[in-house]
Formats: structure tokens, C-alpha cells, sequence
């Protein structure tokens, strides 16, 4: 339980290694990917327990994104492996992964404007008689759904294009709650929220915690929010997991001390460069 | 006004009148915002203002426009342009078009006559083949060289229509054909006989397109791929099979729309000299004029419908009353450009009433 310092966080990386035994449903193991000359992640070891809810922060370009995008199959890694429920995957495909209980939201980029709220809370999973589409019980559903999160909608029939884009964030995730996903990952959930729909938003995740069957993953810089809602905290730098510890074992004060602590220590090599030898700034 | 004698029977003139046009105020403004939110109440009212401007002019002289017989005259013309811009719709509200159609509704016709005089199929059959076959396959080709090899579609259906357009005039040696004597019986069911064969399927296929875009997952994915492609995958919708059904459904309607007409002109007809634009260039209009986005992610069948029927009204009506044909373009695409700037106006103010 060190707090990582600026001196020893560069040559330190490593995070805790994955407790044996444990009932991780997810483990992605060295995962390494790299876009042509750039690396994006280097060598990123994380761990999801059931039931869990995992943070994770790190500055933009960090890499946290694009771990997102490998554990949901939207991109596939370089190297490592990832492990689900104790055996190694491959997935193919976002529908191949959502088969296997991965379900992932983005940042409101999933709505589709001109579809109504119902037909977008039910898109490729729609009710059927065939071959006509349920609309009452896709309605019905819809409105019982947004009720018990608490979102108010004039109308689920109205367009999203129509809403809010915390409201369309509350919807995306909504849908996603209700698609019986065992591993939820949410894309900055929190971005362009306002103060009661980010409340929303956190209730949902509240609840699925309660739920207890199923772990989700966060990705959000707001560290308040992120230590309120979440069991553990990662931290993503430079494509490499550089902290990890238990909400309760740390603080805001030590995540901001940590994170201006690696801008310091980029500017100082900034200045350096420049400078050809400059002092370190600390 | 009747309201105003009623209430007070003595002052008819002044005093009430406030109280009336208010009423009529009132309406206007029901009627316009039912005009705003409707996006198919402003083509039909155009159609409606057609008809009631050339039955007018008409009536003035001789008494043509509306009888019988110019009722098949409009529905010859109006019926294709309805069948292809079914298909039309349904890819420009998934983000496609094809400029191709026309062509295979032109080629169509030579297939069949191929089939059933050289390959003896009977006519029954080889309709139908033809139309799979034709409609169909160059819809898939159409799909494969934008979906599989990523040209856009604009550009893939301009190279197969003038492939397919050098083919009917390569097979036909640039003459017409008759229609296959074993294929007479049964092109009464293709509007042979009767002049209002065509309109019926045509008003047929529109119900069943409705049906399609509005009520089944296979119209909710085509209106999500073209509003947001992205989303639409990560949803797990199926691009690539939604834009091959699509070109593959516009096809085949092409194939049908261009066999009807064979059968009502009793006649294949070559097309030569790019004439086979014309049905697509129409039906692509006619889509637009219905309120669907060049954009894609909406559109409606209705709509394309009645904006099938104003083209024909405007076709027919400035022929029946007597507009030489060579300016007749001019006020065709005048017409066409009014229809459109009351639809893009139109559909600002109903965003407007939507954000608020």
C-alpha cells in the first residue's frame, strides 16, 4: 500500500497482480496494442471480479479507450490474452462478444436520431410477431424501464434527436442494463452531464451493483464520482495500468496528487528536452 | 360566416367579426401545424391544388383532364414511378441510390422474351426469372461493388447502368421486341388489359412497403443504418445485409415496373439513347418530393407515392392543357423546385417545433 511518487512511479509500473483464485469474470492479461508507429497500450494487466464496479481513469490518450474498444471486440489486441469466466476468448466481433455477456455504451454515439426512444431502447433486439414489430409491448416495456430509473421523457415514441444529451446517455445505458450483459462498459457515462441526470446515471449503476451479478467498468474523470460509485480504482498511464487499489484505501487527495505528479514530471522532461538538461520541476 | 349570422342575426356586419376570424385564424393555424407535423399532408395538398388547377384550366376548354380515359393515362405514367421509388426510398433513407434502375427496368423485358421465345420457359416462369434474375442479380452486383469493394453508390450504379443499357441494346440490336404470343394470357395480370392493372399494384406494393419500413425490424435497421451507421453496428445491426436487401428489393421492383409496362405498351422497348434515366431520374424525384432526405435515416413509402402522383399529374396535366412540349420542362422543373422548397422550409419549421 505505497503511494506511488513521481520518482518511483516510472520505474514501478506494475500493478497488483491478479489474486489467485479469485472469481474474476474478466482478466486481460499483458495486453499490448500498438497503431502503426504509435503504442497505445503496452503491457495492461486488469482484473474484474463479479459484482464489481471498476474505475478507470488516466488522461486523454492514455489508452483507456482503446482498452475499452479491445475488451468489447470492437478492435482485437496485439498481444496477450484475455480471459472470460476462467477461459481464454477470441472475440470476432462486438456481437460477438455482446453474445458473450459484453455489453459496452458509448458516449451517446449509439442513439440513432431519427428513431423513436422505444425503437432505439429495443434496436436489433426488437419484439416481434413475426413478421411485424410489437410496437405496444416495445412501448410498454420502454416506459417501465425508464420509470424505474427514473428518467422523465415526455414520450417514449417521441425522436431521440428530440432529448437531451443526458437524457440520451441515460437511455443508452438504460438499454444496456436491460440486455442482460454480465460485464457492462461504460464509455465516460458522465460526459455532458447535467448535475441530476449524472445522478441518474450513478442510481443505475447503484443498482446493478445491488443486482450483484453484474461488474461493470467505468471510464470517467471526474475522481469524485468515480471513488463514490466504484469498488476500485485503475489508473491508466501510457498504456500502462500504474495504479490499483480498493475506493477505500485511497483518496481523492492521492489520485490528484498522482495525476499532477505525472504532468509535472511530462513537463519537466518537456523542459529538459528543450533545454537540453534543464532542472526537473518538483 | 354562418356562425356570425347565427350569434347575432341584427349587426351581421361588425361586432362578431373579431370572434370569426379568430375562428379562422385559428383553423389556418391548425391546419398549418397539422401540415408542419405531416410531412405527406403538404405533398397531398400539392396533389390536391393539381388536380383542382387542371381540372379547372381544362374544364375552360374540353373537358379532359380527370375523364376516363386521362384517369389511364395517369396511371400509366404515375404506376412505375411509384414501383421504382419504393425501392428508392428504401435506400436513400439507408444512405444508398441507384442510378441503375432504370436500366434493368429497360433489360428486364428483353430477358423474359429471351427466356420464354429462345429457352422456351413458360411464360409464367419466365416472368418471374426474369425479374429475379435481372431485378435481383444486378441489385446484388450493385451491393457487392458498394458494400464488399466500398465504391459509392453513385458512382457503382452509374458503371452497371451503362453496362446493363449496352447490353438490352447489344441482345435487342437496338430493335424492339413484340411480346411472346404464349405470354399474352398472363400479362393481364401485368396491366395487359387493363389500364388500371398498374396502379393497383402499384397502390398494392405501397402497403406492403409501409408495412415493411414502418412495422418490421427490417425497416427499423434500414432507417438505423442510415441515420447512424455507427451506432447501428455497435448495435449489432447487419449493414452489409440490410444495403444487399435493399439494392436487391430495388431491383426487382425495377425488373416488375419495366415487365408491366412491356405489357401495357404491348411492347420491349430498347431505351435507347439514355432514355432509361428517365423512370430512375423520377423516381428518385419523386422519393425527394415525398419528404425523403438525400441524407439518409428518413423517409416515408406515402410520400414517395404522392410524390409519384404529382409528377404524373404534372406530366399529364400540361399535356392535356396543351403546354407545347418544349416548354414544358421548364415549368416541370419549376414545379419540382416549388414541391421542394415547401418540403426542406417545411421540415425546418417542424425541427423547430420539435427542439422546442
Amino acid at each position: 500500500m505505497t503511494t506511488d511518487n513521481g520518482d518511483t512511479a516510472a520505474q514501478v509500473p506494475q500493478a497488483a497482480d491478479p489474486l489467485a483464485g479469485a472469481p474474476d469474470v474478466l482478466r486481460a492479461e499483458h495486453i499490448g496494442k500498438r497503431f502503426g508507429a504509435v503504442t497505445a497500450l503496452r503491457d495492461i494487466n486488469l482484473r474484474l471480479a463479479r459484482g464489481e464496479v471498476l474505475g478507470l481513469l488516466g488522461d486523454n490518450g492514455a489508452g483507456k479507450s482503446t482498452l475499452l474498444k479491445i475488451l468489447c471486440g470492437f478492435q482485437q489486441q496485439d498481444s496477450g490474452r484475455i480471459v472470460l469466466n476462467g477461459q481464454e476468448v477470441t472475440f470476432k466481433s462486438v456481437d460477438h462478444a455482446r453474445s458473450l455477456g459484453i455489453d459496452v455504451v458509448y458516449q451517446d454515439l449509439a442513439l440513432v436520431n431519427q428513431l423513436s426512444v422505444y425503437h432505439n431502447m429495443f434496436l436489433n433486439r426488437e419484439k416481434v410477431r413475426w413478421p411485424l414489430l410489437s410496437n405496444r409491448t416495445m412501448k410498454r416495456l420502454t416506459r417501465q424501464y425508464l420509470d424505474e430509473v427514473g428518467i422523465n421523457i415526455p414520450s417514449v415514441e417521441s425522436d431521440v434527436a428530440a432529448l437531451s444529451g443526458g437524457q440520451r446517455q441515460a437511455i443508452a445505458v438504460a438499454r444496456a442494463v436491460h440486455s442482460n450483459a454480465k460485464i457492462l462498459l461504460l464509455d465516460e457515462p458522465l460526459a455532458a452531464m447535467g448535475a441530476k441526470e449524472g445522478a441518474i446515471i450513478l442510481d443505475l449503476v447503484r443498482d446493478l451493483k445491488a443486482r450483484g451479478d453484474v461488474s461493470v467498468v467505468i471510464i470517467a474523470h471526474n475522481y469524485a464520482q468515480v471513488l463514490e460509485i466504484c469498488d476500485r480504482v485503475n489508473l491508466i498511464q501510457q498504456g500502462e495500468i500504474t495504479f490499483d487499489k480498493r475506493s477505500a484505501d485511497t483518496s481523492l487527495a492521492e489520485l490528484n496528487e498522482i495525476v499532477v505528479e505525472e504532468y509535472r514530471r511530462a513537463l519537466a522532461e518537456r523542459h529538459r528536452q528543450l533545454a537540453g538538461g534543464g532542472p526537473a520541476a518538483s | 360566416m354562418s356562425n356570425t349570422v347565427q350569434r347575432a342575426p341584427g349587426v351581421a356586419g361588425q361586432q362578431p367579426e373579431p370572434g370569426t376570424t379568430g375562428n379562422v385564424w385559428r383553423y389556418l393555424r391548425q391546419a398549418g401545424l397539422f401540415m408542419a407535423k405531416q410531412r405527406e399532408a403538404t405533398v397531398f395538398l400539392v396533389v390536391v391544388l393539381l388536380i383542382v388547377y387542371f381540372g379547372l384550366i381544362s374544364s375552360a376548354g374540353r373537358p379532359v383532364f380527370f375523364t376516363k380515359p386521362d384517369l389511364v393515362n395517369l396511371s400509366i405514367i404515375a404506376a412505375p414511378i411509384m414501383i421504382i421509388a419504393y425501392g428508392e426510398v428504401l435506400l436513400l433513407i439507408c444512405g444508398e441510390i441507384d442510378l441503375s434502375v432504370g436500366f434493368i427496368y429497360a433489360f428486364t423485358p428483353f430477358i423474359m422474351y429471351f427466356l420464354i421465345t429462345y429457352y422456351h420457359f413458360p411464360a409464367f416462369l419466365g416472368i418471374i426469372v426474369a425479374i429475379l434474375l435481372v431485378g435481383g442479380g444486378i441489385g446484388w452486383v450493385n451491393a457487392f461493388l458498394t458494400v464488399t469493394l466500398g465504391l459509392p453508390s453513385f458512382v457503382a450504379t452509374l458503371g452497371t447502368g451503362f453496362i446493363i443499357g449496352g447490353l438490352t441494346l447489344t441482345m435487342g440490336h437496338g430493335e424492339q421486341a413484340p411480346i411472346p404470343p404464349s405470354a399474352l394470357g398472363i400479362g393481364d395480370w401485368f396491366g395487359q388489359a387493363n389500364g388500371f392493372a398498374q396502379i393497383i399494384w402499384a397502390a398494392i406494393l405501397l402497403v406492403v412497403f409501409h408495412i415493411l419500413l414502418r412495422q418490421t425490424p427490417w425497416g427499423l435497421h434500414t432507417i438505423a443504418v442510415g441515420g447512424n451507421a455507427l451506432g447501428a453496428r455497435e448495435a449489432g445491426v447487419n449493414l452489409a445485409r440490410i444495403k444487399f436487401g435493399n439494392f436487391m428489393l430495388t431491383g426487382i421492383l425495377g425488373g416488375l415496373a419495366g415487365v408491366q409496362t412491356a405489357f401495357q405498351t404491348n411492347l420491349i422497348d430498347t431505351y435507347s439513347g439514355g432514355a432509361a434515366y428517365q423512370p430512375m431520374f423520377y423516381a428518385v424525384a419523386a422519393a425527394v418530393i415525398g419528404g425523403t432526405a438525400m441524407l439518409g435515416g428518413s423517409g416515408t413509402m406515402i410520400g414517395a407515392f404522392l410524390g409519384a402522383a404529382v409528377l404524373a399529374i404534372l406530366i399529364d396535366g400540361f399535356a392535356v392543357i396543351g403546354v407545347s412540349a418544349f416548354p414544358l420542362q421548364i415549368f416541370f422543373g419549376g414545379a419540382i423546385l416549388i414541391a421542394m422548397i415547401a418540403n426542406v422550409q417545411l421540415a425546418r419549421l417542424r425541427v423547430q417545433g420539435r427542439v422546442r
